[in-house]
């Protein structure tokens, strides 16, 4: 490996060849500001903030986008160097809204952020400022193109990770805005609703559909049941909100806080995980049996449902028809749970908490509405919401004393919590396959060959001589990959995990947005991987570690839903799915 | 291939784009095939920059970003005679502004817009590089050269009575 | 003879040149301008007419031949006869109804019209005209000039000028001859010989020889081709010429350019076939690299190091060469006419190009406003490949090279080298982040090499008459000549081409004839909306890329504007800047931003709106827009403003302190009234005036409601009897 050796201030540099000025002055502790720079996508070099001197050179150069070279002598910070930085900013804010105190993003905002840094106290060059529609017509990620500073990093990630390619730059110079094709609604749109775009935005151009005032509404109803049921992906980032530990999770505290929230009754998503596992077990039996439909493609992600009904309609009859866990438990609370307690369905309202923006749209779906009419899950809040709720209620998350989910819809085995972890789904459904198939106990239970990070992971699996040709991929650029290989026939899959978002639910598109000052980017790899690390620790310390050892779900089945695949967990845990327009041009 | 779904876009459109399917880089010619759209309905209509991206699978809202940053392209009809009044250097100092006025005060429309008739459309446009000949404007395919504004009234009245005829 | 070349002269000798020859068939030929500026002038009715004469006068020895533009626009449509043994004469303004007469008196009368030639000394039928090339031709007398001594000789024996015009001479490409100090060269038309000679009685034996007793001097006669050979044959003396020197436009309205016959007589492709005959692709490199030929696309990056990247930083077998044809500069029109005029030179330059990197395919962008030049280009390209010049196995010699056209769509951004690739690829045309330069990673992320239009052009002439003698045109630092399109207020509006190191003055005054009405002279705009408008103590400013730069302005790709005392400045600086604020791609933010801020202050003075403060803004955010845009778009964005604040500041403070417009330019600092003396009260303005705030009934003096008045004009620009004026 080669080294370059440059001088930044004042200071002696040698990196690695290849890295960027901006790599380079960060390893002395030179912090050039920097707003369109994201780290995990490709680099844009547009909004010119990071621009530093280079001896040398007339004009200022992008720190982000200059690779270093041996012999530069580099200024990161001079008079003119903040004057410009600063009349950039103030550019930006010139043609933005006045509204930072109401905005959703207020303190947590990339452009506020540097505007307070760099010292934007005056406007200089004030004039007109763009005007555009509110877009809300989607019901879960809603864009506000008059907050938009056209970084890009939206475009960027919804074509180089999710390979949707709603959103592109439209018309040019002051006029340019990002939008979905014919400056359609998004409602209108290929767009799958994963919220990735809400999560790389600096500013609020991109937020999701805030329903907490829906949700405080049934609390406060005095005729409604109110049951809150929380994904295991929650637990993993609730605490970001209060600026605690990674790596760790918060169950407890998460179920306290919700009982103080004044939720009735306070259920595990994990547990209708474990239900996924039996159903999706069951099919996949029955088809490996028949032949029919193979592989067969997990469903439990519901930006991946919008892709596959966008995207590849002809795949459609390989997506397993299970609801996905958030469905099934809102549909058992309307349903075993009424009856378990003598209430009227009608009288108990579901507000279900995710890491998940598109799981706001599949709550609206007419296939997950009961025969009487009214839908299953009530309310959808993601991460972020519950913690704004939280301390608007004036709960101290961090003081809060751990307590335990309510019963019969909140025990689960440790499958369930991986569920939130790309690979999870794999790695609990080859636990139970390998028992049902082979008959006996399973000794090693970590399937380390499906954990898929790096976001796209094949294996085949010997399960005692069958062999099971798996494959993991979360990042919808890299289920591509998988579905091409499928459609060729290049390789035959069995079962087939896909996941939406990169790095799976723990870094769904309603996660926790790390603090600005951080410069932690949702996408980060570390990020993602400590998360995951809380799942599986859960995981580990539980002795309830199969779902098909679950004992609330061999309740269920016995005193409710019979057996796997009946006809009346046909009924109640599956769906089926249709060919969406306007198609997606992959 | 998308031969047997029915296309609004014309055969040899859809022929073209086909050809350019069989070459190297086929989402390349995605500005020829847009030029070539133009060309015959007299501007791009989302339908057909619908079915453009679909035949070159090329994602639609790339298409659409491409149609909105060239400014030769329209994504509105226009009038059957499309007026150009250049607003090049060379015109502009020879006095194209007045021109312009005379045109919009004559026709009742501002720049961008059609008359109620569908007859005249008036928009400015880039140096068509006639530059000696200043102010000129182009209507349709014909070059009008050194227009002074007294002359617009003229302009419009021949066209007028051509169509009549 | 080796094979390349021997089979180029066999494509040469199977072309039926003499057909159209004058002087050994006996044909006449009315050669009519065909390019976008003439047919906007009405050429090709002209054309029309000419054909419906010769038909009726069943002669069969009259041909009509279409040409490119002669760069003459102001004087268009130009109709050239060319009659056997006779100087050519060229009428300006040719319209329909002059057509017959120019047909009766010269075509078939022998008398040409004098009234309508195009310039008034070529009303006088010379015997010979004589040209020097410019040499420091060390016998000359230090007061004379190598013409005037000639002139001198003559008038010793006894030669009228009236007989004999003699011109100062120029670069007309008479290759290695041009070379010392030692010998003078000249041509002598129209027999058109060159001569050679080293002392002033060798001068006074040619004079008695030739002029006098009209045989060919044999001993100092020499034999070479001429790069413009056919240039004085077909032009003769016309003033507008003078002072110019025509290397790529050296073709342009001579040839036809549909015409590959005509271009291969005028030394077409030769240099192609020299090179593939050569077979050492180093060697051209080298060649362009010792010619100091720079980018006339704006840049003036040199060419020869651009081709030596592109061929050696990456080793990769697909490479691309690209010709940037989106000439996107307002008042800019130099390519068209190249394109239009001699297509073919543009395909042979980018073939030597593509020889020399290594690339097999090559792409001219250009753009969709130009029909005409597409056309011509889509025909050469067509007939090249039918003849072997591209294609596969070009000439036999192994190498396979072919064109596509791909064309613009209205975005002048385009025409900065990342958003053209971005353009070629299908994409929007924004540009990105360099380095890499495309020379390294460009379209598809191949090697791609890219020059404008007239560089390509300059590349034949590099190769046949070598590096010297293009590096010996020109000043230190920019060699050869360049092409501006002159325009404004200037009396020979059109296209110009002169050694680099000609001056302002020279171009403006000498060859563009003055200011317009021979109002008082302002500023020249060089480099389009990226350059900067001159003013008048800077009119000896030289013409090269380091001079234009020093002065605020740029060469750019060769628009050049003249302002006069009418124009103002603040305006102009507006009217650049709108321009670039409306191109502008949107990427990155100081242009996007900076130039939408920088236009609203401009609009501020302009409606007597702004404070002194505004002033210190537009410096501030036009400095920080130079120096942080992603592009060169951006970075030069502000040049027009911050060189019209450098030169005419008193004008914009005027503007700022007194709201006034010295000019009278900016309507909403002006108002217009009736003088009363003059208004007949005919109530055109009345009716025109679109918000109806005309008072005064027929035959009675109107009057303006003031405070109804947008000042659009109208009732000014209608007034029959100048009876409104403007304060």
């Amino acid at each position: 490996m080669k080294y370059i050796n440059a001088v930044i201030d004042g200071l002696s540099v040698s990196v690695e060849e290849g890295k960027t000025i901006m790599e380079a002055a960060d390893s002395i502790g030179s912090h050039v500001p920097r707003l369109c720079f994201h780290p995990f996508l490709s680099t844009e070099g547009a909004c010119r903030i990071c621009v530093v001197d280079v001896e040398g050179y007339n004009n200022h150069l992008p720190a982000c986008a200059t690779k270093l070279q041996d012999g530069m002598i580099i200024t990161t910070n001079s008079p003119s160097l903040r004057e410009t930085r600063r009349d950039l900013v103030e550019l930006l804010l010139d043609n933005h809204p006045k509204n930072c105190l109401t905005c959703e993003r207020d303190g947590n905002c990339e452009l506020q952020n540097l505007s307070y840094k760099l010292g934007v106290r005056e406007r200089l060059f004030e004039g007109w400022r763009k005007e555009f529609k509110f877009d809300d017509s989607n019901v879960s990620v809603l864009r506000d193109a008059e907050k938009c500073i056209l970084c890009k990093r939206c475009v960027r990630v919804c074509s180089e990770i999710q390979g949707v390619h709603n959103l592109s730059q439209m018309y040019r110079g002051v006029q340019t805005v990002v939008s979905p094709a014919f400056m359609a609604p998004m409602d209108e749109s290929v767009c799958i609703k994963c919220g990735q775009c809400i999560n790389v935005c600096p500013t609020a151009a991109f937020i999701e559909r805030d329903e907490t005032d829906k949700v405080w509404e049934a609390i406060n109803d005095p005729n409604k049941f109110v049951v809150v049921q929380t994904a295991p992906a929650i637990r993993s980032a609730i605490g970001e909100g209060w600026d605690m530990p990674y790596s760790t999770s918060w169950t407890g505290k998460t179920v306290t806080a919700l009982r103080r929230l004044g939720f009735d009754a306070v259920f595990d998503t994990d547990f209708t995980a474990d239900l996924t596992i039996m159903e999706e077990s069951h099919e996949l039996m029955e088809r490996l049996k028949s032949g029919e439909n193979l592989p067969m493609i997990t469903s439990c992600s519901p930006g991946w449902i919008n892709f596959v009904e966008h995207f590849y309609p002809e795949l459609l009859p390989n997506v397993s028809s299970c609801k996905s866990p958030m469905q099934m438990l809102s549909t058992l609370a309307k349903t075993y749970y009424a009856e378990k307690m003598h209430k009227d369905p009608k009288d108990i309202y579901v507000v279900a908490v995710m890491p998940c923006v598109a799981k706001k749209f599949e709550a609206t779906r007419p296939e997950h509405f009961s025969p009487n009419g009214y839908p299953y899950t009530d309310a959808v809040l993601t991460t972020r919401e519950l913690i704004w709720m939280i301390k608007a209620y004036g709960i101290d998350f961090v003081k809060l004393h751990e307590d335990e989910f309510d019963v019969p819809l909140g025990t689960s085995s440790g499958a369930g919590d991986i569920f939130g972890a790309t690979g999870g789904v794999m790695e609990a459904a080859l636990r139970t396959a390998y028992e049902k198939i082979t008959g006996e106990s399973i000794e090693n239970l970590t399937f380390t060959e499906v954990r898929a990070v790096e976001g796209l992971r094949e294996a085949t699996i010997d399960i005692k001589g069958t062999l099971v040709n798996v494959a993991v991929a979360n990042g919808l650029n890299n289920a591509k990959i998988i579905l091409e290989k499928v459609k060729s026939g290049e390789k035959q899959f069995h079962l087939i995990e896909i996941m939406a978002c990169p790095g799976g639910c723990v870094n769904g598109g309603g996660q926790p947005i790390p603090h600005v000052n951080k410069f932690i980017y949702p996408l980060d790899k570390d990020l993602v991987k400590k998360r995951q690390q809380a799942l599986y620790t859960i995981d580990e310390a539980k002795t309830l570690r199969k779902s098909h050892e679950n004992p609330a779900i061999l309740e269920l089945y016995k005193e409710f839903l019979e057996a796997p695949g009946s006809h009346i967990a046909h009924e109640l845990l599956h769906t089926t799915y249709s060919e969406k327009s306007p198609k997606g041009i992959k | 291939m998308c031969t047997n779904k029915k296309y609004t876009l014309s055969d040899e459109i859809v022929d073209y784009i086909n050809e350019c399917l069989s070459k190297e880089h086929p989402e390349s010619y995605l500005i020829a095939i847009l030029h070539k759209v133009q060309g015959i309905y007299g501007f791009l209509s989302e339908i057909h920059l619908d079915e453009v991206a679909h035949l070159l699978q090329v994602p639609t809202a790339n298409v659409y970003g491409v149609a909105t940053f060239y400014h030769y392209f329209r994504l509105k009809p226009r009038g059957q005679f499309a007026i150009s009044v250049c607003m090049g250097t060379a015109c502009f100092v020879k006095g194209a502004d007045s021109v312009l006025t005379s045109f919009k005060s004559e026709l009742g429309i501002d720049m961008g817009e059609t008359t109620s008739d569908g007859l005249f459309s008036l928009e400015g446009t880039r140096c068509i590089g006639v530059c000696a000949l200043a102010p000129v404007v182009t209507i349709n395919d014909r070059v009008y050269s050194n227009v002074v504004s007294q002359q617009v009234s003229q302009i419009l009245n021949e066209i007028k009575a051509a169509e009549r005829v | 003879m080796p094979e390349i070349l021997k089979k180029y002269g066999k494509i040469k000798e199977t072309l039926d040149y003499a057909s159209t020859d004058v002087k050994s068939t006996g044909i006449t030929v009315i050669q009519v301008g065909s390019a976008t500026c003439e047919n906007a002038a009405g050429a090709e009715a002209v054309k029309f007419e000419f054909q419906k004469l010769i038909n009726a006068s069943g002669r069969d020895n009259i041909v009509i031949k279409q040409t490119g533009c002669t760069g003459r626009c102001s004087q268009e449509p130009i109709v050239g006869v060319f009659a056997p043994d006779n100087f050519p004469v060229k009428y300006k303004q040719v319209t329909v109804d002059k057509v017959a007469e120019i047909f009766q008196s010269h075509v078939l009368g022998g008398t040409p019209v004098v009234s309508l030639m195009l310039d008034k000394n070529t009303n006088i039928i010379y015997d010979h005209i004589i040209t020097f090339c410019e040499t420091n031709y060390e016998k000359r007398p230090d007061h004379l000039e190598l013409s005037e001594l000639f002139q001198e000789r003559l008038a010793h024996h006894g030669i009228s000028n009236e007989r004999v015009r003699v011109l100062k001479g120029g670069n007309i490409g008479l290759s290695r001859f041009e070379d010392d100090d030692q010998h003078a060269v000249m041509i002598v038309f129209p027999e058109n010989v060159i001569y050679r000679y080293e002392t002033v009685e060798a001068m006074d034996e040619i004079i008695k020889e030739h002029i006098i007793d009209k045989t060919i001097n044999q001993k100092y006669l020499i034999h070479t081709e001429k790069l413009t050979e056919e240039y004085m044959k077909f032009y003769g003396d016309v003033s507008f010429f003078n002072k110019q020197s025509r290397i790529t436009l050296r073709n342009c309205g001579i040839i036809d350019p549909e015409n590959i016959t005509d271009y291969i007589h005028a030394q077409g492709f030769k240099a192609l076939a020299l090179i593939l005959e050569k077979n050492d692709p180093e060697w051209i490199i080298n060649e362009i690299l010792d010619s100091g030929l720079r980018g006339r696309g704006g840049g003036g990056f040199p060419v020869g190091a651009k081709w030596r990247n592109t061929r050696t930083l990456k080793q990769d077998p697909i490479k691309y060469v690209i010709c940037n044809a989106d000439e996107g500069d307002p008042g800019a029109f130099m390519d068209r006419s190249a394109l239009e005029g001699d297509p073919f030179s543009i395909i042979e330059g980018m073939t030597i190009g593509a020889f020399s990197m290594g690339a097999s395919k090559g792409y001219l962008y250009i753009r969709a406003e130009y029909p005409l030049a597409i056309a011509r280009i889509e025909n050469a390209i067509k007939i090249a490949r039918e003849y072997g010049f591209l294609g596969k196995d070009i000439l036999g010699s192994g190498f396979d090279f072919d064109l596509e056209i791909r064309l613009g769509a209205g975005a002048f951004v385009c025409g900065e080298e990342t958003a053209l690739i971005h353009s070629i690829e299908g994409l929007r045309g924004q540009p990105r982040i360099r380095p890499p330069y495309p020379s390294l990673s460009g379209l598809w992320g191949h090697p791609t090499c890219i020059n404008n239009v007239e560089t390509w052009a300059n590349i034949p002439p590099i190769i046949i008459y070598g590096a010297e003698w293009f590096n010996r045109i020109g000043t230190v630092g920019s060699k050869g000549t360049k092409v501006f399109a002159l325009a404004g207020k200037v009396k020979n509006t059109g296209l110009i081409e002169v050694p680099m190191g000609t001056t302002l003055r020279e171009v403006i005054f000498d060859i563009g004839g003055g200011v317009f009405g021979d109002n008082q002279f302002k500023a020249v705009q060089t480099g389009g909306p990226s350059g900067g408008c001159i003013p008048e103590h800077l009119i000896d400013t030289p013409i090269d890329y380091e001079s234009l730069k020093e002065v605020g302005s740029m060469m750019g790709s060769g628009g050049m504007i003249v302002l006069d005392h009418t124009d103002c400045m603040v305006q102009t600086a507006r009217y650049f800047l709108e321009f670039t604020q409306d191109e502008s791609c949107g990427k990155c933010l100081p242009c996007r931003e900076g130039t939408l801020r920088m236009l609203e202050i401009l609009e501020r003075i302009t409606t007597g709106q702004a404070v002194m403060a505004d002033l210190d803004k537009l410096y501030r955010l036009g400095n920080m827009i130079k120096k942080t845009s992603l592009c060169g778009l951006g970075q030069s964005a502000p040049n027009p403003v911050l060189s019209a604040i450098e030169n005419f500041r008193e004008e914009f403070e005027i503007h700022i302190k007194e709201h006034r417009c010295p000019t009278q330019k900016c309507s909403k600092l002006i108002s217009y009234h009736v003088i009363a003396d003059k208004c007949t009260g005919c109530t055109l303005c009345a009716r025109r005036c679109p918000v109806l705030c005309i008072t005064g009934g027929r035959k009675q003096v109107h009057e303006i409601i003031q405070s109804q008045c947008i000042k659009c004009g109208e009732c000014f620009n209608v007034c029959k009897f100048d009876a409104i004026q403007k304060i």
